[in-house]
This record gives C-alpha cells, sequence and structure tokens, in this order.
C-alpha cells in the first residue's frame, strides 16, 4: 500500500538565521527568529500556526518557540528522533497532519549551537547526546566515539568493494565548496580550495580528512507547511511536497548498524526512495536537483545509488563526471551543503531545495527545476521528500 | 597526598582569591614613540599609524596610536624581575603551591580586552587581582590547579583602558608522580588517577557481557528457543521471539570486515595510533573492537585476526585482535 500523501501538503515560506560559529545567543532565540522569519516570507500571522514538528534533539520545546514566537493554539506538537535523520521527517509529520486536518499550518525547526555548545565532533561519552548509553557501551570503550568514526567504518568497507576512491570524495567536496563560494550565508563564502589544501588537510578518521567533514555551525532554520488551497492564496509560489518518506530498515542501529549482512549500503533510504517514488509516480530521471545530506562526502555516494540516479557503486564515476555540478544531470547541494554552508541537520537543505524550486537558489541551474529531492542524515533511521510546483 | 591534605591545602590556596597583587602598578614609562617603535620592529608589523604621523593623521585614528597588543607591555617590570623579584601576593601563592609539591608553572592562555586606543604620553597603570583557583584538575602534565588573575588597566584619569585575564597551571609534574608510584607503598596515595577509556555503561542487558570480559572472556548470547546467536545482546530474539537465552564462549578466531585509523580528536585514555574494526568471528556474529599488534598500513580487510581479553588500563579490560 502506498500512501496517499502526494500533493496534500505545500510548504510556503522559509526562514533562517544567519549562519555562524558562535551565535552568541540562546537557542531559543535562533528558533524564534528561524519561525519568524518563515512566516513572514509566507506572508502568514504567528497566530495562524497550529501546529509545530522539530527533531528529538532540538533544544527548544515546541511551546516556548510558540510563546517566544506568539503563536496561538497547538493542535499538533511531535518530534523526529535520530539526528539529522529526523530532516525531512519533520515534513512528512506536518503533510499528514496538514492531509488529515489534525493542522492546517505547522511550522517545521531546528535551531542549534552546534559550534559554540555541544559539538557533535567531541564524541559521546559520560554526556550522551542521543540515544541510550547502553548502544553506546559496544563502541566507547574502543573510542569509536565520533559520528566521523562511525561513518569511516562503512566508507571502508564501500570503497573496498566498489573501488571507489578519494577522487570521488574530492569532487563531492569541490563541487559543493563551488557553489558555497557564490553564497554569502554559507562559511566559506568566497573560499575556494584546491586539491592539494583537500589532500593535506588533517586526518579524521581513516580515510576521512576534515574536509570530508561538515561544519559545525549555530543557526536555525524553519519551514512552513499548510493545505495546498491556502498555499494559493499566500505571498510566494507553494512548493508542493510530492513524496515524502521516513525508514528505518531491518537490523538498522543509530549510526552503527555494524551487523547486517552487508553494511556498505544504505537499505532504510533504498526504502525512503522507494516509497517517496511510489506516492508521486515520479522517477530518478523526473529529478532535477537535490539537496543531498552531506554530513561526510561518502554518504552522498550511496543516496545518489538509494534514489537511482546510478547503480550500485557506480556513484564514484556519476560524480567525477561532475554531474552535481551546475551544468551537470544533478546539480546537488547548490547551497554548499552541509560540508560548506551551514550544519543545521539538513532543514537549511530543505530550505535550500525550496528554493531550487522557487528558481531563487544563489546557484540556480540553468534548466527548470520543475522537482528537487532533499534528503536526511544516513547511518541513522532516514527518509527523503521531493518536492515540485504546485499541480 | 591525602585527602586531608588536599583540603589543607585548598583551604589555605583560596584565602588567597579576591587579593590584590601587590599595590596598583604604574608603568615606568608612558606610552612613548621609541618603545611603540622597538615593538613594531620585532613583531614585523609595519602598520605606518604607529609611526607615520602624517598618515595617522589622514587615518581614521586622527594620530599616531600605539598598537594595542602592547597594552601590557606598558606596566611591566622590565630586567628588574631577572633578579630577585619583589615577593608579591601571586608570588606568594605560588610559593604555598610549591611547598606542597605544585612546583611546575605553565602560563596556559590570556584574554585581553581592549576599551581605547593608547597614544604617545598616555599612562598605564595595572591592578591585578586573584580571581579564581580552579578545582583540583588531572591534565597531561601532572595534576594541578587553575589559577586565573585579573588586570585592570587605568589611564592618567583613572578611566578604564583595558582587561586581561592571565591563567597558569600550578601543577605536579608528571615524572614527580610517576617516581613515588614506583617508590614505596606509602606514596601510592600520591599516585594521580591516570585517565582511562570510558566505561561500558553496564545495564540489564548488557552487564552480563562485560562482567564476562572482566573474567577474560569473550562471551556470545545464544538464543534457547532457536539457538541463533546475536550481539549486540538484546532481551527478545528477532527470529523466534524467545526471551531465553544462554551464552557460549568465543573461539576469537575472526578476520577484519572493516576497520579505521582513529586520527582526530584523541581522547584522553586511548592509545594512539588508535585502530578499530569490525571484527567477524568465526561463530557468525561480528563485534567492534581494538586491532593491536600491527601497524596502521598493514591492516585490510579479510585480514585474519585472534582475539585475546586483556587489560588496557587501569580500570578497563577489553578484547583486542592481533594479526593471526
Amino acid at each position: 500500500m502506498v500512501a496517499r500523501i502526494s500533493d496534500k501538503a505545500a510548504i510556503v515560506g522559509i526562514g533562517s538565521t544567519e549562519f555562524s560559529k558562535d551565535s552568541g545567543r540562546s537557542e531559543l532565540a535562533l528558533a524564534a527568529e528561524a519561525v519568524k522569519k518563515a512566516l513572514d516570507d509566507a506572508g502568514l500571522k504567528p497566530s495562524d500556526v497550529d501546529g509545530m514538528v522539530t527533531f528529538t534533539i532540538d533544544q527548544n520545546e515546541e511551546v516556548d518557540v510558540a510563546r517566544a514566537v506568539g503563536c496561538g493554539d497547538l493542535k499538533l506538537y511531535s518530534r523526529i528522533p535520530y539526528g539529522g535523520g529526523a530532516a525531512t521527517g519533520t515534513l512528512l509529520q506536518a503533510a499528514m497532519a496538514v492531509a488529515t486536518g489534525v493542522a492546517e499550518t505547522v511550522v517545521c525547526y531546528r535551531a542549534l549551537n552546534g559550534r559554540s555548545g555541544q559539538r557533535y565532533s567531541s564524541g559521546v561519552s559520560g554526556n550522551l547526546i542521543t540515544g541510550s548509553a547502553i548502544h553506546y557501551s559496544w563502541y566507547m570503550p574502543f573510542g569509536l566515539l565520533t559520528p566521523a568514526s562511525w561513518v569511516a567504518m562503512f566508507t571502508q568497507r564501500y570503497m573496498h568493494l566498489t573501488g571507489c576512491s578519494r577522487d570521488a570524495l574530492f569532487e563531492i567536496a569541490h563541487s559543493t565548496r563551488e557553489y558555497a563560494v557564490n553564497n554569502p550565508a554559507a562559511f566559506f563564502h568566497q573560499r575556494p580550495f584546491t586539491r592539494e589544501e583537500y589532500d593535506t588537510a588533517k586526518k579524521i578518521c581513516e580515510p576521512l580528512r576534515l574536509y570530508d567533514c561538515c561544519q559545525e555551525s549555530d543557526g536555525g532554520c524553519a519551514v512552513v507547511v499548510t493545505t495546498p488551497e491556502r498555499a494559493r492564496d499566500l505571498k510566494q509560489p507553494g512548493v508542493m511536497i510530492r513524496g515524502v518518506a521516513q525508514c528505518a530498515a531491518r537490523d538498522q542501529e543509530e549510526m552503527t548498524s555494524f551487523y547486517r549482512e552487508e553494511i556498505a549500503r544504505i537499505p532504510e533510504m533504498d526504502l525512503a526512495a522507494d516509497e517517496a517514488y511510489a506516492q508521486c509516480g515520479l522517477a530518478a530521471k523526473d529529478i532535477d536537483a537535490a539537496v543531498i545530506y552531506d554530513a561526510f562526502t561518502p554518504i552522498v555516494l550511496w543516496q545518489l545509488e538509494s534514489w537511482g540516479f546510478c547503480n550500485y557503486g557506480e556513484a564514484a564515476d556519476f560524480v567525477k563526471d561532475g554531474n552535481l555540478r551546475p551544468g551537470g544531470r544533478l546539480p546537488t547541494n547548490t547551497h554548499g551543503g552541509q560540508l560548506s554552508e551551514a550544519y543545521i541537520h539538513g532543514v537549511n537543505g530543505i530550505v535550500e531545495a525550496v528554493r531550487l524550486v522557487r528558481g531563487t537558489s544563489v546557484n540556480q541551474p540553468k534548466k527548470p527545476v520543475r522537482h528537487a529531492l532533499v534528503t536526511s542524515g544516513v547511518g541513522v533511521p532516514t527518509g527523503g521528500a521531493i518536492l515540485g510546483g504546485m499541480v | 597526598m591525602t585527602a586531608d591534605e588536599n583540603r589543607d591545602l585548598e583551604a589555605e590556596v583560596r584565602a588567597y582569591v579576591g587579593r590584590e597583587v601587590s599595590a596598583p602598578k604604574r608603568g615606568k614609562d608612558d606610552v612613548n614613540l621609541a618603545m611603540i617603535r622597538h615593538w613594531t620592529e620585532v613583531t614585523g608589523d609595519e602598520n605606518p599609524v604607529y609611526h607615520d604621523p602624517e598618515f595617522a593623521a589622514k587615518s581614521s585614528k586622527g594620530g599616531i596610536i600605539a598598537p594595542p597588543t602592547m597594552l601590557q607591555i606598558w606596566s611591566m617590570e622590565g630586567y628588574s624581575m631577572c633578579q630577585e623579584p619583589e615577593l608579591d601576593v601571586q608570588r606568594e601563592l605560588h610559593k604555598v603551591f610549591d611547598a606542597h609539591g605544585y612546583v611546575g608553572v605553565l602560563g596556559t592562555n590570556t584574554v585581553t580586552e581592549f576599551y581605547r586606543d593608547l597614544r604617545p604620553g598616555d599612562q598605564v597603570t595595572a591592578h591585578t587581582v586573584i580571581d579564581n583557583i580552579s578545582e583540583r584538575k588531572t591534565t597531561g602534565r601532572g595534576v594541578g590547579y587553575f589559577i586565573e588573575t585579573v588586570t585592570k588597566f587605568t589611564d592618567q584619569s583613572g578611566a578604564d583602558i583595558g582587561r586581561q585575564v592571565f591563567r597558569v597551571l600550578k601543577f605536579k609534574p608528571n615524572a614527580e608522580t610517576a617516581e613515588a608510584k614506583t617508590s614505596t607503598a606509602g606514596a601510592a596515595a600520591e599516585k594521580p588517577a591516570l585517565p582511562t577509556r570510558i566505561q561500558a555503561p553496564r545495564g540489564h542487558d548488557n552487564a552480563w557481557w562485560w562482567e564476562a570480559i572482566d573474567q577474560g572472556k569473550l562471551m556470545i548470547q545464544r538464543c534457547k528457543g532457536c539457538g541463533s546467536l546475536r550481539h549486540p545482546p538484546r532481551p527478545m530474539c528477532g527470529k523466534c521471539n524467545s526471551t531465553a537465552w544462554d551464552a557460549i564462549e568465543s573461539s576469537l578466531d575472526g578476520e577484519v570486515y572493516s576497520f579505521t585509523e582513529l586520527h582526530y580528536p584523541k581522547f584522553p585514555g586511548y592509545p594512539y595510533p588508535l585502530l578499530c574494526a569490525v571484527v567477524q568471528l568465526r561463530e557468525g556474529t561480528r563485534l567492534i573492537a581494538n586491532l593491536a599488534g600491527c601497524a596502521p598500513e598493514q591492516v585490510f580487510i579479510g585480514m585474519k585476526v585472534k582475539g585475546k581479553v586483556e587489560r588496557v588500563d587501569d580500570k578497563t579490560m577489553l578484547p583486542n585482535f592481533y594479526p593471526a
């Protein structure tokens, strides 16, 4: 059975704070600003909001954000677990609520002081970021403490099986950086880099070096979701949620699915892709541009395979052919991604995907973008959404 | 050092917090062009606003200013410090630490705020207070205390012109504590707690496995319903839903299924180079463990390994896997 959720909800507003390494203010201040900007963008009032969705790891309670912004009565408040895997899951919650009438106007937000506050790169320890202490007991005593180290383990095996080299990882880092160079909101605005800088950067976890890893950032992002009917009367052209799915596949762990038959792939994203495509009857050939979650360079490869842009093991060649670049088959992470714009747990990616469909990205592809894909973090239960124009 | 002695030391040194280090110190020279020139020559700072009156007059500064980073310089003691420095309150405090064996001193960092530009003719006076003494800390250099002094800088009219926080570590150098460790049993109390690995939190579902590791055994959970093996342990069998289980002891024979070398960040208590692997055991389950007895460049996927459950630090028993 395919979920009947396609074209039942539209994104009508987007908002972001500045991205920085030290916001100098609370995460609540960031969340409130992002939400207010998204509402202003949509031409809606805070009192129009009756639902709020965020990540379980977000530190801003829905009611606190609602009160800060001056929202009225809420009929939906809901949270998605698993770190960046929650990004597009927030859209699924919003779309389900809007489709069923549980709520009419839902804000999805994420705000964090990811550099000046709790840093994910500092690893799990007595001060666990997510998940249970017992889960991480299998990794902490051995020093496998950081997201980079978990991803490195999958990467090493993927490279072993497919022959993928660091050339492909560089191409992802480099094409993403080139987009950021044009984006004033990006940390790496006007800061291009060379292969030599990439190859000599600090080693993190074999085979990952510094520029294979995303930023750590302070900032907030929000999007407003409402019914297609209401969307037609608002300030911005609505961006339809054509398909949206989340998935945890068999034998999934949070970042440490080392025990499956084969670990060098992400079956949860394969399932999410199948589901999202089935909802709207679209296929990879219909996707014109993408925002692919890039906490680390190699995870982009696996997602390209999951979403059918190439076959398993062929993603390295796909990216080396320049397909992620402005004139390529699939301009990807046109905001500079989390590698080079900011790490707002994928919600800055949703904002960019909306811009791609509106035609307002700073790196808007020359070809028309009828459909844009945006995905959530991988290694964890994940998901993705296909956005398109109003139908 | 016993807990009592620590308490005595801490009571003694905490009495210094809030005290002025000395009477306010007025710089021996007013802000002047010669010292500015010496400073910019040494630091290689060619900014003309520090030496070219014409340029400086036209700049936003409206005239020559001193490099802001010279703030502390104007009130420094100079060469007299190398002889018999005056026993001010800060040195007195350091001597208290010295007397308790905390003879090491290490400047760790400073934070300086600048409120206005200084110009030739300005007078700088420093007012320094012992602001804070940390809890007892275990550091890479040894056990010690961080001492923070705060210096307020004022000008000839008494107005604030800047503020500096200076942090030093007074510590017992590690070599000395290592000596104490090997000398007498009585000195064992001196031994600082060396950092160990992060301990595995133990709960209902995993404590038994770690307890077996403490006994030198690597166990694999086995379902009593269908006989399937599982790791990490879980309270129910996902195949037959039985909650009854026992465990078998692993042969410790296996191979590297995937691996990574952990470079950064480095965590205290872990040995580097540090290799971590997904090890495929002969029994069929996998686990995360460290690789030992081989260089990082020697490791490959498919490498045969043999495990050994061994003590890796004062608190931790772990399985290590060696090339077979």
